[in-house]
């Protein structure tokens, strides 16, 4: 047992991952691209519920808002305005970090039932705004034709010449959530993200030891809205197009059930969410129309069999397999 | 604004919504008040209320009397679908974090939409008045539906007997007894899991019954489940969770503002329903009538 055990782990994993998603435009397939593209940054939003989720315990209903906000931030300032993509990419998140600020602020006095209720209220006074302010949301019918980036600069990379312009977006979205998810990573390793996690296992010690519990929450808060403001920006670019649907409850109910199906509990738990359920949403799509039925039914079944998601529940398979956990 | 007949209409109509809302939200709030749990299926509940109506009422005979039959199976059917997913799914989250409860009543939502969507379809549909209320009263000059009279007297009556219910009657006595200390109570020898029971099959019965009467006055169509749980859940927030007069506070402060809202500001009428929800949020996070949590 002991080699295989060895072996496994000095596999750099992360790395191999990363180079097999990266690899993606070279099957040359317009739709492994088009799935790879959502899926990327589904999974970045994914992750940036979880810092608060999985990291500070908060249970937030209405992540989705911010997901909208910085979707609608980069259509409105890339079409209505002109802007250059790269400047509606940096507006976004700003912009989604003011309104998690705010509404954040009033969110973090509740606690529990009460804290998810607050977040819900403001999502849907966001798809609210998005739905009725008809002359900069486009209210009902939304933004269609957003423009994409022009990228013809990566052409003349090497390796890069032969891909079509959406393979060339795909790498860009790429290389942005990368960046994301290395943030991500070093916020939830750092002092900040393991006082977040004093937090979760025990509020009144947080309190007891001095902790401003308050300000760490409202820090996690702004963080995980200005990643989703991130997420956001490059999906509606992507898209092509932003809707008031983006901000909608089952928007961040769905997110949520990412969460839980990948596994809040681990770092790449949500991206595998993310992952899992949009591949199964184009499979079963393409059998039936009844895939909400389908989701709920996983949903359901999830809960009561694997509350620790795939990866709690691969992580007792291995431990079951290779002996004894490390820690 | 406009003269004071049309404003004498509007309030009308904003009491009428006021009151179907109340008929749905008190079973939200009740079964909030006993259960801790926030049921998210609550407007599923509504929804098959008003497909089972409208399945019973074209079996027995629509135009007739019959109606008022099919409503009361309705309800029935929706209570037993209740109990039912209570007693062999839900309890078995109740030590389990309040997440996990929400995710699966919203499952439960898409999976009851999704249901409701295979076996009648995406068309609208819709049922006459029962014949004995066909036909309306004018008012200062305002044509108020006899049917609206009913539901605007239904939803007083239905408070007062919840009231009657919870507080004057020997199981209130235990229901409050298991909403305040639940292992006292089952020190005591009294089976808490029946109440938990009765209570979410009491709350889907009126949820059904919500359904089974708007089926006169709204069309019955996919997606109404969604938009109801909304509005029940503004209202509920507003009251308080688990306070049933402030339930019944909160629908008639939510039917006016919708009501006026549109005379204000005709485009964001459901805009000031959320934020006058998340200014309540804020002062008071447990509603006007609520208490916080422990």
């Amino acid at each position: 047992m002991k080699p295989l055990r060895a072996n496994l782990s000095r596999v750099p994993w992360v790395l191999v991952v990363c180079l097999a998603i990266a690899w993606v435009p070279w099957l040359g397939s317009r739709y492994a691209t088009f799935l790879a593209t959502d899926i990327v940054i589904t999974a970045l939003f994914a992750c940036s519920l979880n810092l608060l989720l999985g990291s500070a315990g908060l249970v937030s209903f209405g992540h989705a808002a911010y997901f909208a906000a910085g979707a609608y931030a980069c259509a409105i300032l890339t079409k209505s305005h002109g802007l250059p993509f790269y400047a509606g990419l940096v507006a976004a998140p700003l912009l989604t970090a003011v309104l998690a600020a705010v509404f954040g602020f009033f969110c973090v006095r509740l606690t529990r039932i009460y804290f998810a209720m607050l977040t819900l209220a403001f999502a849907q006074i966001v798809w609210a705004i998005c739905l009725k302010w008809n002359d900069v949301t486009g209210g009902e019918q939304g933004l269609p034709s957003v423009p994409q980036p022009d990228l013809a600069w990566m052409a003349s990379l090497p390796l890069l010449a032969g891909l079509r312009p959406a393979e060339h977006f795909y790498l860009m979205a790429l290389l942005i959530v990368g960046l994301c998810f290395g943030l991500l990573r070093m916020i939830g390793r750092s002092p900040f993200g393991r006082m977040l996690e004093v937090i979760r296992e025990n509020r009144e010690r947080a309190e007891f030891i001095g902790l401003d519990v308050r300000r760490y929450e409202l820090a996690a808060f702004v963080l995980a809205g200005t990643f989703a403001g991130v997420a956001g920006a490059l999906f509606g670019t992507f898209n092509r197009g932003v809707f008031p649907d983006f901000a909608y409850w089952s928007k961040s109910a769905e997110v949520l059930i990412m969460v839980i199906l990948g596994g809040m509990g681990h770092f790449w738990g949500p991206a595998v969410g993310a992952a899992t359920l949009l591949w199964l949403h184009q499979q079963i799509t393409s059998y039936t129309q009844f895939w909400p039925f389908v989701l709920g039914t996983i949903l359901i079944v999830l809960l009561f069999a694997f509350p620790g998601g795939m990866v709690g529940a691969l992580d007792a398979l291995r431990r079951r397999i290779l002996g004894r956990p490390r820690a | 604004m406009g003269e004071p007949s049309f404003l004498f209409g509007q309030f009308v109509s904003g009491l009428t919504t006021a009151m179907f809302l109340f008929l749905i939200a008190s079973g939200l709030s009740l079964i909030f008040g006993v259960l801790r749990v926030l049921n998210f299926a609550h407007g599923s509940f509504y929804m098959l209320g008003a497909y089972t109506a409208w399945q019973l009422v074209q079996w027995l005979g629509p135009r007739t009397e019959r109606f008022w039959l099919a409503a009361l199976g309705a309800a029935l059917v929706v209570a037993v679908l209740g109990a039912l997913v209570e007693r062999l799914l839900l309890r078995h989250l109740y030590r389990r974090e309040e997440l996990y409860q929400l995710l699966f009543t919203y499952g439960v939502v898409l999976v009851l939409g999704d249901l409701a969507r295979f076996v009648w379809g995406t068309q609208q549909l819709s049922t006459p008045r029962p014949p004995s209320l066909d036909g309306a009263l004018s008012l200062f000059g305002v044509q108020i539906p006899y049917y609206s009279l009913f539901i605007m007297a239904l939803g007083p009556l239905i408070a007062v007997a919840f009231w009657w219910l919870l507080q004057r009657s020997g199981a209130g006595r235990m229901i409050r007894a298991a909403a305040l200390d639940r292992e006292m109570l089952m020190a005591l020898g009294a089976d808490t899991g029946w109440i938990y029971t009765g209570m979410f099959a009491l709350g889907s019965f009126f949820a059904g019954l919500g359904g089974a009467l708007v089926t006169p006055v709204r069309a019955v169509v996919p997606g109404m489940d969604v938009e109801i749980i909304v509005e029940a859940f503004v209202v509920v927030v507003i009251g308080g969770l688990g306070s049933l007069w402030g339930t019944f506070l909160g629908a008639l402060l939510f039917g006016q503002v919708l009501a006026f809202g549109i005379l204000v500001f005709p485009r964001f009428s459901i805009f000031a329903a959320f934020a006058l929800m998340a200014a309540v949020l804020i002062v008071r996070p447990w509603g006007l009538f609520g208490k916080p949590l422990k």
